[in-house]
């Protein structure tokens, strides 16, 4: 008869020595969040802020709304990742034989999966998410997305799986494992503590939204395209959103199934990845990699669809090569699926195995290049104005094509024998995430930000943001492919040949030059909205835009089109501008929308409190909050009055203040 | 072949000076000092190179043009609808097409030359040898947190020292006793995964005696860091010497522990336990069967032998309607025999060619 325990009942693992009382980096991080926590709570009530958040933002299924929330916790998140880089980068810059740093290897190794897991899940996807959230339906002439309760519902779910990472910073400690996580170390034997559960059930509970978010774009792109849109005329970064989607919804089921077999070998003692009775961790790592091998393609892909609208639109010229664009896209989407070995050839698989899985790496090149080519062929002959957007396109074509090159040298096995993970694989990843994606991010938001808000960001802060950026940004990593060839392996938190350290303090210091980008980038935010009467655009069109976004206006209305555009060319704007469009300026009709709803936001946060249950083994509480997110989807299936109509008067009204405005700037 | 094109690619890289300031560094990747690392090394310089032809025209290309085609520029040509030419698309697909096609080649050659799996047909690029030549053996187990090297040959085993004669080929048999590492010493060949219940191999010689850096290139826990070793290559006469005060139990040196005396299950059950910076260990003797036992993973007695439950599974496979129970090896427990499907279960993922 097993003894009743009230505490563990409750509580499970959970004790008050699980709260990292020992730790002053810790205790001080702590005691910042809570106190700007405490802060911002305060602020709200003060300002009676409360009713507004909840009915405006966080029950909003508006895709504009939730695009720009998913903006703001990828920057949030962004500045948690990168604290970790700064740690890791000081730490590394003075560990030298007998100083062992400020980081004992306990806190170092969370340090480094945090940073990996952080700036993945929860800083690249929720940006690029938030941005094909905000700009595809208004791309592609739609109301808002196919499901716009699920949209809402997607970003809690990875708002409160970045909240359940961020939980296990005071409240027990992050994974040791590396990012992925790799079997046999994350298993039970060898990481028995919170660790790992907090990874697999952030993972898990963000990994929903992602895929239903996935889900819903796809659904939007393949549906809900103003009529003429023809697939062939779809806007270029439609065109790799829809493909992002079609990688997400093939791939992220592949990461829930691995980690669920890797959750189920660690609770329910199955042996998929274990050591002994049969299981095989090399099938761990095949399957985390046919998932991780698109995830970074998700990723890159809406960053190259971003540079293709911003070299089109400041080069005041059409895309060159819009099909071969397109078929580009298209290639590598599928070659994505074909490349996972490659991220590991060490582990002993065949001469031919290795050889294929290299040589389609090489292959991706291919349609990669033809994107590089078809960027300089569209500056090629035409006008090109260096705005903040334009200006991080060209940092990323050169620095991307560095990190294409270092990547192609990867993918070569025998040379990949010396160079796996090495610094110069982490160099190279870098290279092409923060050159490729996170600068395509910062493209993205310089160019859409006077969309959503209705003024320009500020230029002075933002080339600031720029150029400590891109400066840092080599100054940081091209070092590390020096360390690379040098012999210097990745997770290291001391060393011994004092040869190195020279590089390693280069390194920090481009990291601090990266620290200033933020800071100037968070001071460009700042100083935008201070000045945002001297920066406002009225027109809706700030840049010359060439798609349907810049033809309502900025910020869009809740509609986003009192009428449906028609498309009769790719560059649909360019196209209606050039033709003498007139905006129309009477006959409006009422317009049928969907209505707000906080389930979303209910079941997510339910979802965190039984993953957060399931970590501690409260099984109490995983049962019961289980138990009440079932209940409160069926009630939410009981809720009719979900949809409503902005009367005719309404939408009247709003476009005549629009018209009043255009005529007062004409 | 990779050597001809190497200097070859020498010439072409004079205008690469990035490339050219890496060597004056102490890059080991790039300088090493084992013939299969320096083939390596060649293939990284190689590669590079083919790559370079196409992305420094593309970098000057992209800085031409933002120069050229700035908004200021009013007397550049201006076309703003021009978006299509079938001859540069070719040229867009195809360059890098002929690239890659050349750097597919290279890949395919070198990746079954320099197969780790393949015994060597060289010692360096001057002397040939038969693929028949009976390499030196050394089993390597990656324990928490440090290295065992079995030399069974010789009937020794060291923990974080291993030793080498040069120009005599090595096969490295390699495994791990709880978690993933990666076995790399740069300057002798690139790395291969020591994962436990598998074997992998690597084929390698050392041409320059020296002491070189060994270490753990696969992040495996708290000890990770201390991981390391010293890879000592040396003459046959030195090695001989020392394979023979190891024997001995009489190996000079003030950082090395005192002899160790055998290695057997025992001993082996106490070392496997994890620590950190373990000192350097030598064994004037080792059980035969150890390294056996460690990757079949039934060092503790009584354990069933994954290659014998395999075996039974794969028996009782080929033979659905025989008796499932049949031929359980001695020492094994029946009961956990069946729930590894022997398919799932390789124990070498790879068999040389």
């Amino acid at each position: 008869m097993p003894q009743f325990d009230l505490t563990k009942l409750l509580f499970g693992r959970l004790s008050w020595e699980s709260i990292p009382f020992h730790d002053p980096i810790l205790l001080g991080t702590f005691a910042m969040v809570a106190l700007g926590g405490a802060g911002m709570i305060g602020a709200l009530t003060y300002f009676g802020q409360w009713g507004g958040l909840w009915r405006n933002w966080i029950t909003s299924i508006d895709h504009k709304k939730i695009g720009i929330m998913y903006m703001i916790l990828g920057l949030v998140m962004l500045m948690r990742g990168f604290a970790d880089a700064l740690m890791m980068r000081a730490q590394q810059a003075m560990a030298f034989g007998d100083n062992a740093g400020f980081l004992p290897p306990h806190h170092y190794d969370q340090i480094f999966t945090a940073h990996g897991v952080i700036m993945i899940f929860f800083v690249a996807m929720p940006l690029v998410t938030g941005l094909m959230n905000y700009v595809v339906p208004l791309q592609i002439g739609a109301r808002d997305v196919a499901f716009p309760f699920l949209n809402n519902f997607s970003f809690w779910m990875t708002a409160f799986g970045g909240g359940l990472t961020m939980v296990s910073l005071f409240i027990g400690e992050f994974a040791r494992t590396g990012w992925l996580a790799y079997p046999p170390l994350s298993g039970i034997l060898a990481s028995p503590d919170v660790g790992v559960d907090y990874y697999i059930w952030s993972l898990q509970i963000a990994g929903v939204g992602t895929l239903l978010s996935g889900v819903n774009l796809l659904a939007t792109i393949v549906k809900m395209r103003a009529p003429g849109m023809s697939l062939m005329k779809m806007p270029i970064f439609t065109w790799t959103a829809l493909c992002t989607n079609v990688l997400i919804v093939a791939a992220f089921p592949v990461l829930t199934a691995v980690l669920g077999m890797l959750s189920m070998d660690r609770m329910l003692g199955t042996h998929f990845f274990t050591n002994d009775m049969g299981g095989n961790a090399m099938m761990y790592v095949n399957l985390i990699w046919i998932w991780g091998h698109p995830e970074v393609y998700i990723l890159i892909l809406p960053a190259f669809g971003i540079f293709s609208e911003v070299v089109a639109t400041f080069c005041s010229k059409r895309l060159f090569g819009y099909t071969s664009m397109v078929y580009a896209t298209v290639v590598i989407t599928i070659l994505s699926y074909l490349v996972w070995l490659h991220h590991f050839f060490t582990m002993g698989s065949g001469a031919s195995v290795n050889s294929f899985f290299g040589i389609t790496t090489m292959i991706i090149s291919i349609p990669t290049g033809a994107k590089i080519f078809n960027w300089l062929f569209t500056m090629y002959r035409g006008r090109i104005r260096f705005e903040l957007p334009m200006m991080w396109t060209i940092a990323f074509m050169i620095t991307f094509v560095i990190g294409g090159m270092t990547g192609v040298l990867l993918a070569v096995p025998a040379a990949d024998f010396v160079l796996h993970n090495s610094l110069f694989l982490i160099a190279h990843f870098h290279n092409v995430i923060i050159g490729g994606v996170l600068f395509g991010l910062f493209a993205g938001i310089n160019f859409w930000f006077p969309k959503a808000f209705g003024y320009k960001l500020d230029d002075f802060w933002g080339k600031c943001s720029f150029w400590f950026w891109v400066v840092g940004f080599y100054l940081a990593f091209m070092p590390l492919y020096v360390l690379g060839l040098m012999g210097v392996t990745r997770r290291v938190s001391r060393f011994e040949d004092p040869s190195l350290q020279i590089w390693f303090i280069v390194a920090a210091f481009g990291a601090f030059l990266v620290l200033l980008g933020i800071a100037s980038m968070l001071m460009q935010f700042y100083v935008s909205y201070r000045n945002r009467d001297a920066l406002r655009d009225v027109t809706g069109d700030p840049w010359g835009g060439r798609t349907l976004e810049w033809s309502t206006s900025s910020p869009p209305p809740d509609y986003n089109f009192a009428f449906t555009p028609r498309v009769y060319d790719n560059d649909s704007w360019a196209d209606m501008k050039a033709s003498g469009y007139q905006r129309p300026r009477s006959g409006f009709m009422a317009i049928h929308m969907p209505k707000n709803t906080g389930a979303g936001f209910v079941i997510a946060a339910l979802s965190a409190l039984v993953g957060f249950a399931l970590v501690w083994q409260i099984w109490l509480i995983a049962g019961l909050g289980m138990i009440a997110m079932i209940a409160a989807v069926i009630v939410h299936t009981f809720n009719y009055k979900r949809d409503y109509y902005i009367s005719a008067d309404e939408v009247t009204r709003t476009e005549d203040s629009r018209t009043r405005l255009l005529d007062a700037h004409a | 072949m990779t050597s001809l094109l190497a200097r070859r690619g020498l010439r072409l890289l004079i205008p690469f000076l990035p490339v050219l300031l890496l060597s004056a560094c102490n890059t080991v990747v790039m300088k090493p000092s084992g013939d299969i690392a320096a083939q390596q090394a060649n293939l990284i310089v190689v590669s590079t190179v083919l790559m370079l032809l196409i992305i420094v025209p593309v970098i000057a290309l992209i800085i031409l043009f933002a120069w050229r085609y700035r908004k200021n520029n009013t007397a550049a040509t201006y076309t703003p609808d021009w978006d299509h030419s079938t001859r540069l698309e070719l040229v867009i697909w195809g360059a890098p097409l002929l690239i890659v096609i050349a750097l597919g080649l290279i890949t395919w050659i070198s990746t079954h030359v320099l197969d780790p799996y393949r015994p060597l047909q060289r010692l360096d690029a001057a002397r040939p040898i038969s693929m028949d030549t009976k390499p030196m053996i050394v089993e390597v187990v990656a324990l928490d947190w440090k290295w065992l090297f079995i030399y069974p040959e010789q009937g020794i085993a060291t923990v974080n020292e291993l030793v080498a004669p040069i120009d005599v080929p090595i096969r490295f048999k390699i495994t791990a006793s709880t978690v993933m590492n990666s076995f790399f010493i740069p300057a002798l060949a690139g790395q291969i995964y020591a994962m436990p219940g598998m074997q992998t191999t690597l084929n390698a010689v050392i041409n320059k005696p020296g002491i070189y850096e060994g270490f753990s290139a696969n992040y495996s826990g708290a000890g990770f860091t201390d991981m390391r070793f010293k890879f000592h290559g040396k003459d046959q006469a030195g090695f001989d010497a020392w394979v023979k005060s190891v024997k001995a139990g009489t190996v000079a040196g003030a950082s090395a522990s005192p002899a160790a005396g055998a290695l057997d299950r025992g001993v082996y059950l106490e070392l496997e336990k994890p620590s950190e910076r373990e000192a350097v260990r030598r064994y004037s003797s080792v059980a035969g069967d150890l390294y056996n036992a460690i990757l079949n993973r039934c060092v503790v007695p009584g354990t069933p032998c994954m290659n014998e439950t395999m075996a039974a599974d794969a028996h009782a496979n080929h033979h659905p309607g025989a008796d499932t129970k049949a031929t359980v090896p001695a020492g094994s427990a029946p009961d956990e025999i069946r729930t590894t499907p022997s398919t799932s279960v390789r124990k070498s993922p790879h068999a040389p060619i």
